[in-house]
């Protein structure tokens, strides 16, 4: 049926293309967005902003505060120490979350069978398992009381070492995290890979290239712009930390301390100590960070062109 | 079966295991009493079977609050996955297909605003609900999660690679107005993009933690990531009478697994074909 009416005469397309270009029922289709898109991301961002430039005192009120709540923010050893933490995390996070997607993809793309198809969905499954527990169940396998961990090392006569110590819960979040998000990334490399036409296989292989070449010469390049795209997302996510070291936090005998992440520290800035206005800043320059970084990034990989060129 | 594929298969296997641990223990722990969670014995294996059991106590503890929190998970997935889908899908649409003035600027804007991080905004979302008395209500958890960028740019690319102009232009002709031809010919071309869109939407609303933490104070509209958080933090700063509610968070958090892997293995030949558009362009 398309193809039939794909032959429509040429003089009407050519008239209604010069309509359209003037039709302004476009605005229509995406008002409801606006509208959301005006009251849940613009004017909460503008709000902070204001928010953030004023500030509370118990015996002076409200005063206007200018640009002193972000010279604290940024001298405060909290939450330089946060900040610190989160991005020391991405730079080991999302390599490791990407080596794992890409390598489970490329096997996947090569190897067929009802192996691969039952690994896609086990890989991607966590996906599919809401954060909070993601983190619980990990937090449940590490503890001394319910944990396989302890019970093996026991088995071995070694002393098991408890992932969520103060030392060791950077390694323990590391794990949650890269078990939660790798499927998700492994599927969209895997769309990509599959999306590819399998001729230019064929092509290279005459002209005598090796499965490896094939995988990291031709496929990897391919999916690059999937690559970046995954890399922007997981910074923003990592960037953000918030829900797995505060689920953790109870079990975790005093490592998730009030300051651990930026955002876990602007949430009990603002819910236990009620200093919003600081909140709002902390919150606005963790915002700042996120941008600057992704921005630093997207200018490093632009050639690649994803998304946003 | 080739011989070079061994070292790929047994590397599938061990990321199988793997990924597949946390979700046995699971399974094997929902069987289990609270003795026998606590016995020592074997972690990953079965130790008596009490699955009913800890199903009966986890759906009539406390006045049964995890089925009201189940109800509140179904209720804020659905109104804010459905939702921000009908406002994803007709923007996409509308930033594909119409040309009129302004749209790049404004498509600009929306792609800027990916990179804007969410949680972000919490806080100052927080203080201007509660400027119009919304917060602590199921709005305050529902209206936030209507918006989605990504989801916009998602569908803009889907809907400029699979609704041909001319087929657009011809219902046109036909007489048919602007919703009829949206409805009648560009959706059912969408599709799986539609389904993409719907199944990531739901699954953060479902997911969602900070947000409903954040605007929830009772504890009767909590959905349930926020309500076994709150089981936990009663766990563990409570030895004596945590020891059940271990079982109750364990037993729970396999109930609140079930509907999204079940709705993923459904509906899998959809969104894989869906998400493979919005990372090639």
């Amino acid at each position: 049926m398309i193809d039939t009416l794909r032959e429509a005469p040429s003089a009407t397309t050519v008239r209604t293309r010069r309509r359209r270009a003037t039709r302004p029922t476009g605005w229509l289709f995406i008002l409801p967005f606006l509208i959301v898109f005006a009251a849940f991301l613009l004017a909460p961002l503008i709000y902070a902003g204001y928010l953030s430039l004023w500030t509370k005192g118990l015996a002076t009120g409200t005063t206007f505060a200018g640009f002193d709540n972000y010279t604290r923010a940024f001298g405060d050893p909290s939450f330089r120490k946060g900040l610190w933490f989160v991005l020391k995390f991405s730079l080991v996070v999302i390599p490791l979350q990407i080596v794992v997607a890409l390598v489970a993809a490329l096997v996947l793309d090569e190897v067929t069978g009802r192996l691969a198809r039952f690994s896609r969905l086990v890989i991607f499954l966590p996906y599919a398992v809401p954060v909070v527990l993601g983190a619980l169940m990990w937090g449940f396998l590490y503890s001394a009381s319910f944990g396989p961990v302890e019970q093996i090392a026991t088995a071995f006569d070694v002393r098991a070492p408890f992932l969520l110590s103060q030392g060791n819960i950077f390694y323990g979040l590391l794990n949650v995290v890269t078990w939660q998000w790798s499927g998700y990334y492994m599927i969209i490399i895997y769309a990509a890979l599959r999306s590819i036409d399998s001729s230019i296989y064929e092509a290279a292989r005459i002209d005598g290239a090796s499965g490896r070449q094939i995988a990291f010469r031709i496929k990897v390049p391919m999916v690059s712009s999937a690559l970046v795209l995954i890399l922007i997302f997981s910074l923003i996510g990592t960037l953000q930390f918030f829900t797995e070291p505060q689920i953790l936090g109870p079990i975790a005998n005093g490592s998730v301390t009030p300051d651990f992440t930026p955002n876990i520290y602007a949430f009990n800035l603002a819910f236990r100590y009620a200093q919003f206005n600081y909140a709002s800043a902390i919150s606005f320059s963790l915002g700042f960070v996120v941008f600057l970084a992704v921005a630093i990034f997207m200018v490093a990989t632009r050639k690649r062109g994803s998304i946003f060129t | 079966m080739r011989p070079r594929h061994v070292g790929a298969k047994l590397l599938l296997l061990a990321l199988c295991c793997y990924f597949l641990v946390p979700v046995w223990w699971l399974l094997v722990a929902s069987t289990k009493n609270a003795e026998g969670l606590f016995s020592g014995s074997g972690a990953l294996w079965f130790n008596g079977f009490h699955l009913f059991e800890n199903l009966g106590d986890l759906f009539t503890f406390n006045n049964g609050e995890f089925v009201r929190w189940l109800g509140n998970s179904v209720l804020y997935a659905f109104a804010g996955g459905v939702g921000c889908t009908v406002i994803s899908v007709l923007a996409g649409y509308g930033f594909a297909k119409f040309t009129f003035r302004g749209r790049n600027a404004v498509f600009a804007l929306v792609l800027g605003s990916v990179m804007v991080p969410l949680t972000a905004l919490v806080i100052p979302t927080f203080v201007l609900m509660s400027n119009v008395g919304l917060t602590d209500t199921i709005w305050a958890v529902i209206l936030p999660s209507l918006l989605s960028p990504f989801a916009v740019y998602l569908m803009r690319v889907y809907a400029a690679a699979s609704v041909p102009d001319e087929l657009l232009d011809a219902a046109r002709i036909d007489g048919a107005g602007e919703l009829r031809t949206f409805v009648r010919v560009a959706l059912p071309l969408m599709r799986p993009g539609v389904i993409t869109v719907l199944l990531l939407s739901v699954v953060s609303t479902w997911n969602n933690f900070f947000l409903p933490l954040t605007m929830l104070s009772s504890s009767k509209l909590f959905p349930l990531p926020v309500g076994i958080g709150l089981w936990t933090q009663l766990a563990s700063s409570n030895n004596a009478g945590g020891q059940s509610l271990w079982n109750l968070i364990i037993v729970g958090s396999l109930v609140s697994i079930v509907p999204l892997v079940v709705a993923f293995l459904t509906l899998q030949k959809y969104w894989q074909g869906g998400l493979a558009v919005g990372s090639l362009k």
